[in-house]
């Protein structure tokens, strides 16, 4: 299943614009043991007006909600930002539940690791202090389990359009025409270079 | 197009159809001459290149695999990919910034200038700054280089502003738009530029030269032209004699195919140029084809490189527009008081989000790292690029215990950055940090190499057949029907950006081998 902002619809259990809850999953899913996380963007957040609804929900295959919650708490202390939402971070629990589904090997590294990181926190790592977090993440430093993890970071917090909008990159700009005539000499807080290093735009 | 029989041998076969292979085959095909040209990767256009930094990398980059060795960072950051090539027609001229520059004249006399470098295995060029200027101004005409011609320089965007504020500052003279193959008018069927960003994923609009959308169309209607797209070369053939009378190819379908020719000449980049003259030993030649000398390989050369990235109090923006959008060029001359021989060039860059994440310290996590991503819309960068030693040990060799998917041994690359490579880099950061400081930089962060985009002089020119590959035409000391058509051929690498004077070369090289093949010389 794919990570989701969760569209507003009409069930029978839940009025309009509610978001489904994990009690949603069927039975099914319940036996295969496959997690979900959710949560719920700042209103106050820039993304919020760009998803379709404020609630969002990952429903995991592999991995447990309580292993996804350490690998989202994970993420948050090897990249922390102020003010990205979980959401962001929930992109790198579903790249991570998604290497799991695919190779045994990495389902397990990731397990170990997770048992690793609330050992290292004195018991449950996603509930633990800041300070306590970061420790377990320095004492795996190194491992397979935590180049695993910081790689996926990568490509999985950076590269999403939530991401583009928490970061001001706008991405693609051929669609827009280029910034030509959309800011790409704007900059004013410093004087502008002479005619000859620097020549007008070319103008039809 | 033309559709040359798989056994006529009278064809010029070409390897790789990017800065060299391409423009080698289009000034062949105006003179006559038959050329089939090889290209291992598929055909894109600007229509199919796309805005986005890591599908456009899945898109264009050569992602066969590769091994690493050596002490250069590069080998522990991106072990598996050593060099950010392409593999697709139009080659690394896709990718490329479009910088334009001519090498410098004393760059042609290393050896004779810089003196015996402990360590390195410095020559002169074959070839003089005078001999080729007439060649330069060819490829600067067909490229349209700003600044020559006629052409005008591009306007200069956020990233520039900054980068030129910060250089009067600190007392640079020499800091414009640059020499770039990039429209800055529409001229010879190419737009004008857009300032869209994104030069390295394609240039949708068609103003930054790339022979996908110059030369190899042109060829194209001279009907002398057999372009063959997904056809990856996996030997070149040769006769008792010792001359080359073909290549092996693996087809789009997977099939093998034996194309003879009259003349052979390799142009795929500076790593997979060496591999195929090794890949194709025989027991005529047990050391590879045109490696008498040993230097097949040797002497691999990737500029001396990094990045300075800073972040102001304002707003920079500097994805918007030209990538490489201006340059310093104050300290690209030879001064060994600064502490090393040789010279670099200070030029903007800019990455978008996703790879600015992946580059700007691999490796790197926690809040000093996260400081610069959450700095990113008041973020400017430059990217630091000068002439680094040519040593025997820097060096692509066969790994033949790794293969890539058609059974062949991958390339090895092993790099060792000689102490002048070194110095000359710390002294690029300091300065390059300084130029932002001037310009009121909150702070500055020193980011290490990208994987090559420089890739040079693994088969180089030599006037003595002992020291090198091939002759100053390109064409081996061995083998009088086989060249070396791209950047593989250079002695030494220079501070500028390479593919001006690649192009450069194959032009030159296109009038010696129509010449040779009119004569009936080969």
């Amino acid at each position: 299943m794919d990570f989701n902002f969760v569209t507003p619809s009409i069930d029978h259990d839940h009025g309009p614009g509610q978001p489904r809850p994990p009690t949603a999953l069927t039975r099914r899913e319940f036996l295969k043991g496959a997690g979900i996380l959710t949560g719920t963007l700042a209103a106050s957040s820039i993304l919020s007006a760009l998803a379709p609804s404020r609630a969002w929900a990952l429903e995991l295959k592999t991995l447990t909600s309580a292993q996804g919650e350490a690998l989202l708490q994970m993420g948050k202390v090897l990249y922390p930002h102020k003010g990205l939402p979980d959401a962001v971070y929930a992109l790198l629990v579903k790249d991570l539940d998604g290497a799991a589904g695919k190779d045994p090997k990495t389902a397990q590294m990731l397990s170990e690791g997770i048992a690793a990181l609330d050992k290292a926190a004195g018991g449950s790592f996603a509930a633990a202090s800041d300070a306590k977090k970061l420790e377990a993440v320095k004492s795996l430093q190194g491992t397979p389990f935590f180049n695993t993890v910081r790689g996926q970071c990568i490509t999985a917090l950076y590269d999403n359009d939530m991401a583009f909008a928490h970061f001001g990159y706008p991405g693609p700009s051929w669609d827009k025409g280029g910034y030509i005539n959309r800011g790409f000499n704007d900059l004013k807080w410093l004087p502008d270079p002479s005619a000859s290093a620097s020549p007008a735009p070319y103008k039809a | 197009m033309a559709k040359f029989e798989l056994n006529d041998d009278s064809v010029v076969v070409i390897i790789g159809s990017g800065a060299g292979g391409g423009t080698l085959a289009n000034e062949l095909c105006q003179k006559g001459v038959k050329v089939v040209l090889l290209e291992a990767g598929k055909r894109e256009s600007p229509a199919t290149f796309i805005n986005d930094e890591w599908k456009s990398f899945g898109q264009l980059a050569w992602l066969d695999k590769r091994t690493t060795s050596g002490s250069w960072r590069v080998a522990k950051d991106f072990s598996g990919l050593p060099a950010w090539t392409c593999k697709t027609v139009g080659g690394t001229t896709t990718h490329w910034a479009g910088a334009s520059l001519r090498l410098h004249e004393h760059e042609f006399r290393a050896r004779t200038v810089y003196g015996d470098i402990k360590g390195a295995s410095l020559l002169d060029w074959p070839l003089t700054l005078k001999e080729l200027a007439p060649f330069y101004s060819r490829a600067e005409d067909k490229m349209g280089v700003t600044r020559t011609h006629d052409v005008p320089g591009l306007p200069g965007n956020n990233n520039f502003k900054v980068m030129y504020a910060g250089a009067k500052k600190v007392g640079y003279k020499d800091c414009n738009t640059g020499h770039m193959a990039i429209n800055s008018r529409p001229r010879k069927d190419r737009a004008s530029c857009l300032q869209i960003g994104f030069c390295f994923q394609g240039c949708k609009s068609g103003a930054k030269w790339s022979t996908l959308y110059t030369e190899i169309p042109a060829a194209e209607k001279t009907g002398k032209l057999d372009l063959r797209p997904q056809a990856h070369v996996l030997k070149i053939d040769h006769n008792d004699a010792g001359k080359v009378t073909g290549v092996v190819y693996r087809d789009a379908d997977g099939k093998d195919q034996r194309q003879k020719a009259r003349v052979v000449c390799v142009a795929g980049n500076s790593i997979e140029t060496p591999r195929l003259l090794l890949l194709s030993a025989s027991s005529k030649y047990p050391d590879g084809l045109a490696n008498s000398s040993g230097q097949v390989g040797r002497n691999y050369m990737r500029h001396m490189t990094g990045s300075v990235y800073a972040v102001f109090n304002e707003p920079v923006n500097m994805y918007r527009g030209t990538t490489m959008a201006g340059i310093i060029t104050d300290e690209g001359h030879n001064d060994p008081k600064r502490g090393f021989v040789g010279g670099y060039e200070m030029e903007t860059l800019s990455l978008g989000l996703p790879f600015m994440a992946a580059f700007l310290d691999p490796g790197a996590w926690g809040p000093d790292f996260t400081y610069f991503l959450d700095n990113y819309t008041r973020m400017a960068g430059m990217w630091l690029v000068g002439e680094d030693m040519p040593r025997p040990t820097n060096r692509v060799t066969l790994n033949s215990s790794e293969k890539d998917q058609y059974g062949l041994a991958v390339p090895n690359v092993h790099f060792d950055d000689h102490d002048n490579d070194v110095a000359m880099r710390n002294h690029a950061y300091a300065a390059g940090e300084k130029v932002y400081q001037a310009a009121g930089a909150l702070k500055t962060f020193r980011t290490p190499p990208y994987p090559s985009t420089h890739n040079l002089g693994t088969c180089r020119m030599s006037a003595n057949p002992r020291d090198g590959v091939c002759n100053k035409w390109g064409q081996t000391h061995d083998v009088p029907n086989l060249f070396i058509s791209d950047g593989s051929q250079f002695t030494t690498g220079g501070a500028e950006n390479p593919t001006l004077t690649i192009v450069t070369l194959a032009i030159r090289q296109a009038g010696y081998l129509a010449e040779q093949l009119s004569k009936r010389s080969i």
